[in-house]
């Protein structure tokens, strides 16, 4: 949040920008291809897409035998395992579609090394939904903030100290003090 | 009369100071959190599910209903100030109401937007008011055929017509479904992909899932492009319309108002296809088309009207057949199962205060919208200048400690952090989240009623058509999966018939 988005939105549409005015009747089908950022991500090669593509066959083939562990039934009797034997089928299949046409797909991102920071925020998250039970909210919060702030958005030391100290306080007047969530916290 | 008092005990609802309040927060809350570019309507929703869960139903409903509206305006707020659409929807404002602004005409650009949006929402609304409840009488008849092959049509034109590739989309709802089977099975009692794990037991619960993957991966993927910097918003000069671009949108809001209608019924529909195709249907058929892309207001009005439309009308098959149009419609299914209420035909008979209250507290939002939307225009472009550096982990924070609120589980902020990072790898690898949430919310629903159906036909699969609503539902859904690959077929025979290679917009209208 925050940042511009230059991407896919949550509904499936890239994001405008600048450029040349794209033709109405593209637009109007819901495939066309919206004007990309001439700044935006690169794009993955085949190999990201066929590796992408394997997981999902992979993901396939899993749920068939976990399927057929819980009871392939019948039409007559559907059993624990049919729907998801069905679906893995139908997923190994759709798998074995995005490998053939790896080579002719365009649609991913390749990462950069703008992706670490990606790898950082993540971090941060883990080791509050580690510590929070333990130590509660306050300190894995100002250490998450601190980072996202200072690390991650290169902000000033002093912008992000008391920025990350002003959330967590007002997070902990709010749910603690103002709605009473028994939210784990250490004061 | 008698059929009017429900109505008018709607409005009785919408009067209750807590139902006037939340109303105002929702839309209040919507525009803010939609003028920040990154999270549209469905990733604001789901970020705020935890906050409904104290809230009676019909308020919590109507809260989120006008973040939903509220949302989908502020979008609309920097489409046309930074040339960045705050969610779908908004794509194709861009093209005029930057335009516009860079004409020294932001202020009438967002004029036109919220009256367009006011006018294309009450407009839909009235007919929502007549519609919905005939929609639900006549599927009071429906059974487990019909919701199997509804479900299934629903979910596959979700995924046909979202961006990216269509495989990947029917991967997303393939996975979504399969994530809706874990758990304990409803018929048999066996334990289905829980790793042994007591959390999983009862399920996947549907916020972590929506928080994640829409609030979460979103965030994250926003992190890794935040290096390219944010222009800053121009200065706003008169932020009403006047006369001569009132009388210039008149048409366009009209026509803006039945499209985004009759889009917004159809599953897959909703607002981004609706603002689309106002906006085609605008270019076509103006005078002068080559006004278009350079600061036209009917290529506000048109798309702006039809998106708010939309957004009212896809609340039809959701509360009356209890089948979300589109990924916000299932997070908003989502939160009315939290709430412990199933969305379906019998809701306007057995609870029609929270159906009315719902439908009506739509007129007083939109009223809200219009009204607020004029003044807050400087507060949303203050609110733009906020660093997303500083906003980013604010949001994290609400996201994990919300998550939390909702059912008191460590578990679920772990739960939440794991579908972040797959709603971010799904989006670098061209998935997008919309149908794996949707098919994730319709799973059950889905498999129970194919199961039940089976039975009832003693296993014979052409049972589904010997039924007339089941069986043309899912002729609907051949033609759908067949007609694509035969539209292929047919042009690599005949190279010479494919003249353009665009898509004719009556193709997907």
């Amino acid at each position: 949040m925050g940042a511009p988005s230059h991407d896919r939105t949550p509904e499936g549409v890239p994001d405008a920008a600048p450029g040349p005015v794209p033709d109405p009747v593209e637009l109007a089908s819901p495939a066309a291809p919206l004007p990309v950022e001439e700044e935006g991500p690169p794009t993955a090669g085949p190999l990201a897409h066929l590796v992408a593509a394997l997981v999902v066959v992979a993901l396939g083939v899993a749920t068939v035998v976990a399927s057929w562990g819980l009871g392939a039934g019948s039409a007559q009797e559907p059993d624990a395992g049919t729907w998801p034997l069905v679906l893995g089928v139908l997923v190994t299949v759709l798998g074995v579609l995005l490998v053939v046409g790896a080579r002719r797909t365009h649609d991913a991102e390749a990462f950069t090394r703008h992706s670490t920071g990606v790898l950082l925020g993540v971090g941060t998250m883990v080791a509050f939904a580690l510590l929070v039970g333990r130590i509660g909210f306050e300190i894995p919060g100002v250490l998450l903030c601190l980072v996202w702030m200072r690390v991650l958005g290169r902000e000033g030391w002093r912008t992000s100290v008391v920025a990350s100290l002003a959330v967590v306080a007002a997070f902990y007047a709010i749910f603690v003090g103002a709605l009473s969530v028994p939210v784990p916290h250490l004061f | 009369m008698d059929s009017l008092a429900p109505v008018l005990d709607g409005f009785a609802v919408v009067a209750e100071p807590q139902n006037l309040l939340y109303c105002l927060v929702g839309v209040v809350v919507g525009m803010l959190i939609g003028v920040l570019p990154g999270l549209g309507p469905a990733a604001t929703i789901a970020v705020l599910l935890p906050l409904t869960i104290g809230l009676e139903p019909v308020t919590a409903i109507i809260m989120l209903a006008g973040i939903f509206y509220g949302a989908q305006y502020g979008g609309t707020i920097t489409s046309v100030l930074l040339r960045l659409p705050g969610e779908a929807s908004s794509v194709v404002t861009v093209f005029d109401g930057y335009a516009m602004a860079r004409q020294g005409r932001a202020g009438t650009a967002l004029g036109i937007a919220a009256v367009g949006s006011f006018v294309g929402g009450t407009i839909s609304i009235v007919a929502l008011s007549f519609l919905a409840p005939v929609v639900a009488s006549v599927a009071l008849d429906f059974g487990p055929p019909e919701y199997t092959a509804l479900a299934m049509l629903g979910i596959l034109l979700v995924a046909t017509v979202s961006g990216g590739g269509k495989v990947k989309a029917l991967v997303a709802a393939c996975v979504g479904l399969l994530l809706a089977t874990v758990g304990r099975d409803g018929f048999t009692g066996a334990e289905r992909f829980t790793f042994d794990s007591l959390s999983l037991a009862d399920g996947l619960d549907f916020v972590p899932i929506a928080m994640g993957l829409f609030g979460l991966g979103e965030i994250l993927h926003t992190l890794e492009q935040r290096h390219r910097g944010v222009q800053a918003p121009p200065k706003l000069k008169k932020v009403w319309p006047g006369r001569e671009d009132l009388r210039a949108s008149r048409g366009a809001i009209g026509r803006g108002s039945v499209v985004g209608f009759v889009l917004g019924l159809l599953p897959g529909g909703g607002a981004v296809l609706a603002s689309m195709a106002a906006y085609a249907l605008e270019k076509r058929r103006s005078k002068t088309p080559e006004r278009f892309g350079k600061g036209a207001v009917e290529g506000v009005a048109g798309p702006e009207t039809a998106n708010n439309a939309a957004a009212t009308s896809s609340f039809i098959p959701l509360l009356t057949l209890g089948i979300p149009a589109n990924a916000t419609m299932a997070v908003i299914f989502g939160a009315l199962l939290i709430q412990g209420v199933t969305p379906g035909p019998r809701l306007v008979a057995e609870d029609p205060e929270l159906f009315w209250g719902v439908v009506n507290s739509m007129y007083l939002g939109n009223v809200l919208l219009l009204v607020m939307s004029i003044p807050m225009v400087g507060i949303f472009v203050r609110v733009l200048r906020v660093r997303g550096t500083l906003l980013a982990p604010i949001t994290v924070m609400v996201t994990l400690i919300g998550v939390y609120t909702v059912r008191n589980s460590v578990f679920d902020i772990g739960l939440v952090v794991a579908f972040g990072v797959l709603g971010y790898l799904m989006k670098k690898a061209g998935f997008e989240p919309g149908p794996l949430v949707l098919a994730f919310v319709l799973g059950s629903l889905l498999e129970s009623n194919l199961r039940r159906s089976l039975l009832l036909f003693d296993g014979d699969p052409t049972g589904f058509f010997t039924r007339p609503i089941s069986g043309v539902l899912l002729v609907a859904f051949l033609v759908v999966v067949l007609l694509p690959v035969l539209t292929a077929a047919r042009r690599r025979l005949r190279p010479s018939d494919d003249r353009s290679g665009r898509p004719d917009v009556k193709e997907h209208v």
